[in-house]
């Protein structure tokens, strides 16, 4: 997939009360999550968005809970893809079990200014700041993570083992 | 030549030996979700296809977040997994009067065992690490595709070891050994890797320390927290469960990311300011910081010892009145034996609100919310920003004797002070 977007600098240890407080925590459903997504540090985070933009963040994004509304609120308020230092590592599994793009790269983290557009091929990993004409390549996932990925997620993945009797 | 998290993954993966980056396969022995987090694992679930879930014993569902209903999105979400539990005939599922906090509840029920490896939607998952198994949080998609199949892939973590020997100064907890520890490494320091606690300092604490030590290796990043089996494990569990269990320790010759040694000596009560668990300071350099609110309770610090402590200090006296002290005991097991020693009285006579149990307060669900510019000492494990309530409250994290004697001078203070 390729995303076209501009960038949403964020710091370090972005925790998941900041993505999503917990007190919404009664719905599963992206729109509605959407509304309060990042909403300690940015309210109306949402209506800031155009669909396709990026996230672009320092250290250990998505540190603290489990929960998989994370991913699903920032997929929600039109965000493509997340690219940041390092992943907390929940967030990096609820992320690709829900099909929201990550990458690493922290470089590309420190060659993005806050609202730069950047170009994200995520197959190939290659990350370009459009603004700049500076390109990086993220670290690849292990192959046992693209075959996740390229079943849609975990459930594909989890269905498709079912179906082969492979449990 | 393995440490005591590999060995149990290897056994759990069918393998002689694994070594920490590799991904493979483990079965798994629990499955845990609350009521948060098993809706999205049991929507998810349904789509996999299955007739019914991998093991009606080894699913267990806890409303304990939102619960007792919090409003009419929480009694709906309730409600789905009861219903979910009762037509999958989920034989663990502990309903409102019979739950408690799922961490503490799983432990004192026996449902969790040494050399066991556990999963659960819920970061605090890595609780049970205490009692010498593998347990790490995971999110509801993982948790619906481990309630189809009865396994997950893990990466095996690298280890890093935390040997902390001598002796703990007076009213020091697991609680301040590991906020101690998050406050030297930082809320990444550990990020994927599995957290061994070793020391003569560990042998020596309750297994209820334990557990709260082990619960907080999630605020470090890390993927699990453990201790080995020792007497004080196996007298524990002694009566308490059917299964034989199996006891794993660390190779001498076992390799480690990284080795850190801690003097107890050095470790003094701890307080960990807004907005993360990492900022730490001992009690002598808080200073002056009056609050408006107490919790002691959560999955971290709700066990009798817990009250007990804070008992001790508020015995024969009053809650500063200013303030709101909220005590909840995580299990009704817990609650009951608090009430058998006197320990409820004494929490009722000092002022204080007890509660049934709950997760509540600790992610800001209800039973506490913190208004704008409030400020709260609580025993819970975490400070981010708005966690508690409001964007401008402010949480600060200590064991439940700081939280006691706080509740006395309504700001926050050591034992020693009052």
């Amino acid at each position: 997939m390729i995303f076209n977007g501009r960038s949403h600098k964020f710091g370090r240890d972005i925790d998941t009360d900041i993505i999503i407080p917990a007190t919404y925590l009664v719905t599963f459903d992206p729109k509605e999550l959407a509304k309060h997504c990042m909403e300690p540090l940015a309210p109306n985070f949402a209506d800031n968005i155009e669909k396709g933009d990026i996230i672009v963040a320092e250290e250990n994004f998505g540190c603290g809970s489990s929960r998989e509304h994370a991913p699903i609120a920032i997929k929600g308020a039109g965000i493509s893809c997340v690219l940041a230092k390092s992943f907390a590592r929940i967030f990096y599994r609820n992320a690709i079990n829900t099909a929201l793009p990550i990458l690493e790269c922290a470089e590309a983290v420190d060659g993005i200014s806050d609202g730069d557009d950047v170009r994200i091929d995520t197959e190939k990993g290659k990350i370009e700041n459009l603004s700049t004409g500076i390109t990086w390549q993220a670290k690849p996932f292990p192959s046992f993570i693209m075959e996740i990925i390229n079943e849609d997620g975990l459930i594909g993945y989890t269905k498709k083992r079912v179906e082969n009797r492979d449990v | 030549m393995m440490t005591i998290t590999e060995k149990i993954i290897a056994a759990h993966a069918g393998l002689d030996k694994v070594s920490p980056g590799e991904l493979v396969m483990v079965d798994i022995d629990l499955a845990l979700a609350n009521d948060i987090t098993a809706p999205g694992a049991i929507k998810e679930f349904e789509k996999i296809g299955v007739e019914g879930v991998f093991d009606k014993k080894k699913v267990v569902l806890v409303p304990d977040h939102f619960a007792p209903n919090r409003d009419v999105d929480s009694a709906e979400q309730c409600k789905y997994v009861r219903e979910f539990a009762r037509d999958r005939e989920v034989e663990n599922y502990f309903e409102v009067g019979q739950m408690g906090i799922e961490h503490v509840l799983l432990p004192e029920k026996g449902l969790v065992i040494p050399g066991d490896l556990v999963i659960g939607a819920d970061s605090h998952t890595c609780t049970y690490g205490a009692l010498g198994a593998f347990s790490t949080g995971m999110g509801s998609t993982d948790l619906a595709a481990a309630f189809a199949t009865g396994d997950t892939w893990l990466k095996v973590p690298q280890s890093i070891k935390f040997n902390i020997d001598g002796k703990r100064k007076e009213w020091v907890s697991g609680k301040d050994i590991i906020l101690y520890i998050i406050g030297k490494i930082g809320v990444d320091g550990a990020l994927y890797k599995a957290m061994e606690f070793t020391g003569d300092t560990i042998e020596g604490l309750s297994m209820d320390s334990r557990f709260s030590i082990c619960n907080m290796a999630i605020e470090a990043g890390g993927k699990n927290g453990i201790i080995a089996v020792d007497d004080r494990t196996r007298e524990y569990e002694d009566g308490r469960i059917d299964r034989a269990y199996v006891e794993y320790y660390s190779d001498p010759d076992a390799e480690y990311a990284d080795v850190h040694n801690y003097k107890a000596e050095d470790i003094e009560l701890q307080v960990a300011f807004p907005h993360l668990p990492s900022n730490t300071k001992g009690i002598s350099e808080v200073g002056n910081i009056p609050i408006d609110q107490v919790v002691i309770g959560s999955c971290t610090n709700g066990r009798i010892e817990d009250l007990r402590e804070a008992a001790k200090i508020l015995d024969g006296k009053k809650v500063e009145k200013n303030l709101r002290v909220i005590v909840i005991p995580a299990t009704q097991k817990i609650y009951q034996q608090a009430m058998s020693e006197g320990i409820i009285d004494i929490f009722i006579e000092a002022g204080t609100a007890v509660s049934t149990p709950t997760c509540g307060p600790c992610l800001g669900g209800h039973m506490g919310i913190l208004a704008a510019k409030e400020r709260c000492v609580a025993t819970t494990n975490r400070n981010f920003r708005g966690r508690m309530g409001h964007t401008d409250s402010e949480v600060y994290l200590s064991g439940p004797a700081v939280a006691a004697a706080s509740a006395i001078t309504g700001k926050i203070t050591g034992p020693a002070d009052l």
